[in-house]
């Protein structure tokens, strides 16, 4: 599956009101890898991000997914490839009822109505909702909706997932399930997000992101080892990376 | 203020009803004809937003009263005329289902009031007319100002209206009037005010955003056919009102059409529905719980409807017995009904 | 404020309420709205001086209540917050209509206060059989039920959304609202321009929302046309409670059961 490629070149975003949020970022990301877009606040993770299966539309550069270029033409294909998780769940889920949502994707493909309860139970399985099909969603605590609202993308087969911060607002123990849940996935992934202890665990490769441009690409281990680099970039060394006080009182 | 169901006539409610109910669809045609797919989610989050904004108040400056922002002005401003109305209805529609905010019944009614007028009437002819193109504070200000203003008092008029038709109200038609429309004169300029403060800031923050009402659809071709829709389901209904009263009730007030014209309507519910109610109510010869008012006889005109048109001559002195079992009976209603609550209520938790 | 939570919550615990499973809770919602709006027609048709041909009225409430498992005291206490208007207008009768229309022994009622029971009796009824449709059926099931009646799709997907977002946008206000009062070290009360912005505010993050949400449909392959999936079923049972609720009231509108029932018990009595 060679073609589920990202490729980014040269990308420039300008919103109305004239703030530049990207100024040229082009980047390569092959089938099945992992990859995390960190950056200080406002540096252009969600603006990018929204690049990638056509909520924006590129001011210059292009977006290649696969084999195709993103015009207006390859959008709906190019949607259904490219699953987005969106920061708020409360914007993604929308319908009366959990199964409703995670049904919205499927009923748009056109599938058949077997097809589509199949799909939606095996999405909530797959992320361990499938007691909540009934409830509405404003009902639901952080966590679920979180993790419904990953459901409600997986429904759509997608091989491609892209997250804007999936791990905010989410207490320890979801946060764990969370990351055993994004580590069992073998879908190309790129997940923007500040929590870095979580980039370490499911990450193998890792961009950063400043005001607008990639100030660095590469191994995550490398990355989050570069003390000056995430200095500059407004970030700081993953907790775990630092090092203990109590073990180790002299680094302290 | 909201229309009650308690207040209106199935006559008047069924009237404004299919009138409201025309206009939706006639609305929701319309929006799907702009084609415009944001307006989808747009509307029912502004219309949540109303909800929510309602709840906050404010001061209304040298009263210590306070004030919130009415719905449909702003919605039409933001989303065009047809748009607006659709989530003015569905606002009223919740708010009658939550809040108890009038009545299912009188649902029509407050649609019309609060939606028709400021999203067909107010928002098209005067607040665009005023504001136009070149909008500025100012302008913003006078044209929400007044805007707002005329929408309440065609609102209140129209609850005036519909009371007045419905004639379960005994307050004249003029006493409720001068009651109603200075009352929300006041709060039309309250809400004014509040509809200035808010649109004022949008424009200035975000001056695009009140270009997505106004684009599919310049200032010169703005529609008169929901205008025309609605006055003529208004004309229709005060027609189809009128000719019930003249068959019904005119009593109670002061309508001196319906008093010349009250002795050959009498002769009509002899025939149809009216006539089998009636013929119903001779064969099973349960008399009613209370006669009429001695005056009511010389007046020929009765204060009931039609189906009880007969029973006229055959109850003309009040009879207390009846009263007390009537009363009586009631009582024992109720208690019965509350009997079979409470039983069921234990059936159904047992089961 | 307590008034903003405090309508959330109502709002919230009728919701609760409607997501309960029992017998009338799973019938059709058209079925529901339907009787419904047949019961507040009929309450309506009487007379203004109806009052005991009304009573036996309170038996469609009272059982629905009872077999919906819903609670009684809430329910009562909404319908009285719902109640200044139609008292306001009502109230007036009385004063305007003061002939004496019952005489009950030495007491004479005037035909005023005689509407005016039966305007508060109206409202009671309309009023309580519209809160145990939605406390029954819920919002959600409402918009389907009116859908499947033949309201524009358009209106029935706009209702689910507001009702949706509803949630939403409360809470935010309320955090706004408290942020504010936490800032304003005791007075009380809001300027029109401090008003302004705050509900402006809102606004604008409302339209922003609002596009996000319309993002994240597109993502799902939205193409304009928004299907509700609530999948309804009209059975035998709900034709049954709606032809025996009708029948009943119609029965009731022709029959004047507690008058029957009164003069039964007075003779025998006497
Ligand atoms: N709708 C918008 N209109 C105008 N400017 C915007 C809009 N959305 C974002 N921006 C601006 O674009 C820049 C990049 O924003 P973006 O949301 O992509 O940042 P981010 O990296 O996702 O930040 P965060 O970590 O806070 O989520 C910022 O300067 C922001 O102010
Ligand atoms: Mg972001």
């Amino acid at each position: 599956m060679s073609h589920h490629i990202v490729e980014v070149k040269d990308l420039h975003y300008t919103y109305p009101d004239g703030t530049a949020a990207l100024g040229g970022v082009g980047f390569r990301i092959t089938h099945g890898e992992s990859v995390a877009l960190i950056g200080a606040n406002g540096a252009g993770k969600s603006t990018l991000l929204l690049h990638l299966n056509g909520c924006l539309i590129p001011e210059a550069g292009t977006v290649r997914m696969g084999d195709f270029p993103l015009t207006k033409k390859t959008l709906p294909h190019v949607r259904q490839t490219v699953g987005m998780v969106f920061q708020d769940p409360d914007d993604q889920l929308f319908m009366p009822t959990v199964y409703d949502d995670v049904a919205f994707g499927p009923l748009n493909l056109g599938l058949p109505p077997d097809e589509i309860e199949d799909r939606v139970m095996e999405a909530l399985a797959t992320v361990g909702a499938a007691h909540l099909r009934n409830r509405p969603p404003y009902r639901l605590s952080g966590g679920e909706k979180r993790a419904v609202a990953i459901a409600s993308v997986l429904s759509m087969g997608p091989s491609i997932l892209i997250m804007d911060e999936p791990s905010s607002n989410l207490d320890p123990k979801a946060r764990r399930q969370l990351i055993h849940l994004l580590k069992s996935f073998e879908h190309t992934m790129i997940i923007a997000t500040h929590d870095l202890d979580m980039v370490l665990d499911v990450c193998g490769r890792t961009m950063i992101l400043k005001g607008g441009h990639i100030a660095a690409d590469g191994p995550t281990e490398e990355i989050l080892q570069n003390e000056p680099l995430l200095h500059a970039c407004s970030l700081e060394k993953p907790l775990r990376l630092q090092g203990c006080p109590v073990c180790n009182p002299v680094r302290a | 203020m909201h229309m009650a169901d308690a207040l209106i006539s199935p006559a008047v409610g069924g009237l404004m009803w299919a009138a409201t109910a025309g206009l939706t669809v006639y609305s929701a045609r319309k929006v799907k004809e702009e084609l415009d797919d944001r307006k989808v989610p747009l509307m029912g989050v502004l219309g949540a937003f109303i909800f929510a904004a309602q709840m906050i108040n404010f001061t209304i400056p040298a009263t210590g009263s306070s004030g919130h922002l009415g719905g449909g002005m702003i919605l039409a401003i933001l989303l065009g005329p047809y748009a607006a109305f659709l989530t003015m209805a569905s606002i009223l529609t919740v708010q009658a289902l939550f809040f108890a905010d009038g009545g299912l019944l009188a649902l029509g009614c407050n649609i019309f009031n609060l939606g028709f007028f400021p999203c067909f009437v107010a928002y098209p002819f005067i607040f665009r007319n005023i504001v136009g193109a070149g909008a500025n504070a100012r302008r913003i200000l006078t044209g929400s100002m007044i805007s707002a203003i005329l929408a309440l008092q065609m609102g209140a008029l129209g609850v005036v209206l519909e009371t007045f038709f419905s004639g379960i109200s005994e307050l004249p038609f003029s006493t409720f009037l001068l009651v109603m429309q200075p009352i929300h004169l006041a709060i039309g300029i309250v809400e004014g005010m509040a509809t200035a403060a808010v649109v004022t800031f949008v424009w200035k923050a975000r001056p695009e955003v009140m270009e997505l009402a106004a684009a599919p659809e310049p200032l010169t071709r703005v529609s008169l056919k929901p205008v025309l829709v609605g006055l003529l389901a208004v004309a229709f209904i005060t027609a189809g009102v009128l000719s019930w009263f003249a068959s019904a009730s005119p009593d109670g007030l002061e309508w001196s059409m319906a008093r010349t014209s009250g002795k050959e309507e009498l002769e009509a519910p002899e025939h149809g529905l009216h006539a089998l109610l009636a013929a119903a109510q001779k064969a099973t010869a349960f008399l009613p719980d209370y006669g009429f008012k001695e005056q009511e006889q010389d007046k020929v005109v009765p204060r009931e409807p039609a189906a009880k048109v007969q029973e006229v001559e055959s109850w003309p002195s009040v009879n207390g017995g009846t009263s007390v079992s009537g009363i009586v009976g009631a009582m024992l209603t109720l208690a019965m009904a509350g009997l079979i609550g409470f039983g069921l209520r234990r059936y159904q938790q047992r089961a | 404020m307590p008034k903003i939570e405090s309508s959330f919550l109502d709002i919230s615990r009728l919701d609760a309420l409607a997501s309960q499973r029992t017998l009338i809770h799973g019938l059709d919602p058209r079925a529901k709205i339907v009787t419904t709006l047949i019961f507040i027609f009929i309450v309506v048709s009487f007379p203004k001086h109806e009052v005991t041909a009304l009573v036996p009225f309170t038996l469609y409430p009272v059982v629905l209540i009872a077999l919906a498992n819903l609670p009684p005291g809430y329910l009562f206490q909404k319908v009285l917050l719902a109640a200044p208007f139609a008292f306001f207008v009502g109230i007036f009768n009385p004063l305007l209509d003061s002939e004496v229309l019952i005489h009950l022994g030495p007491v004479g009622i005037s035909g005023g206060w005689v509407s005016f029971a039966s305007i508060m009796l109206r409202f009671g009824l309309t009023v309580g059989a519209a809160l145990v449709l939605v406390a029954t059926t819920g919002m959600n099931g409402i918009g389907a039920g009116l859908e499947k009646l033949g309201a524009p799709n358009s209106f029935a997907v706009q209702l689910t959304f507001l009702y949706r977002y509803l949630f939403v946008l409360t809470d935010e206000a309320a955090r706004m609202v408290r942020a504010r009062s936490l800032r304003s070290f005791g007075i009380k009360g809001t300027e029109v321009k401090v008003f302004g912005y705050m509900i402006g505010h809102l606004l604008l993050r409302t339209m922003d929302r609002a596009q996000r949400i319309h993002q994240a449909m597109l993502c799902r392959g939205f193409t304009g046309e928004l299907r509700l999936p609530v999948p309804l079923k009209f059975s035998w049972r709900d034709m049954g409670f709606l032809a025996g609720w009708s029948s009943l009231f119609i029965l009731m509108r022709l029959v004047n059961i507690p008058q029957w029932m009164g003069l039964l018990v007075t003779e025998v009595l006497g």
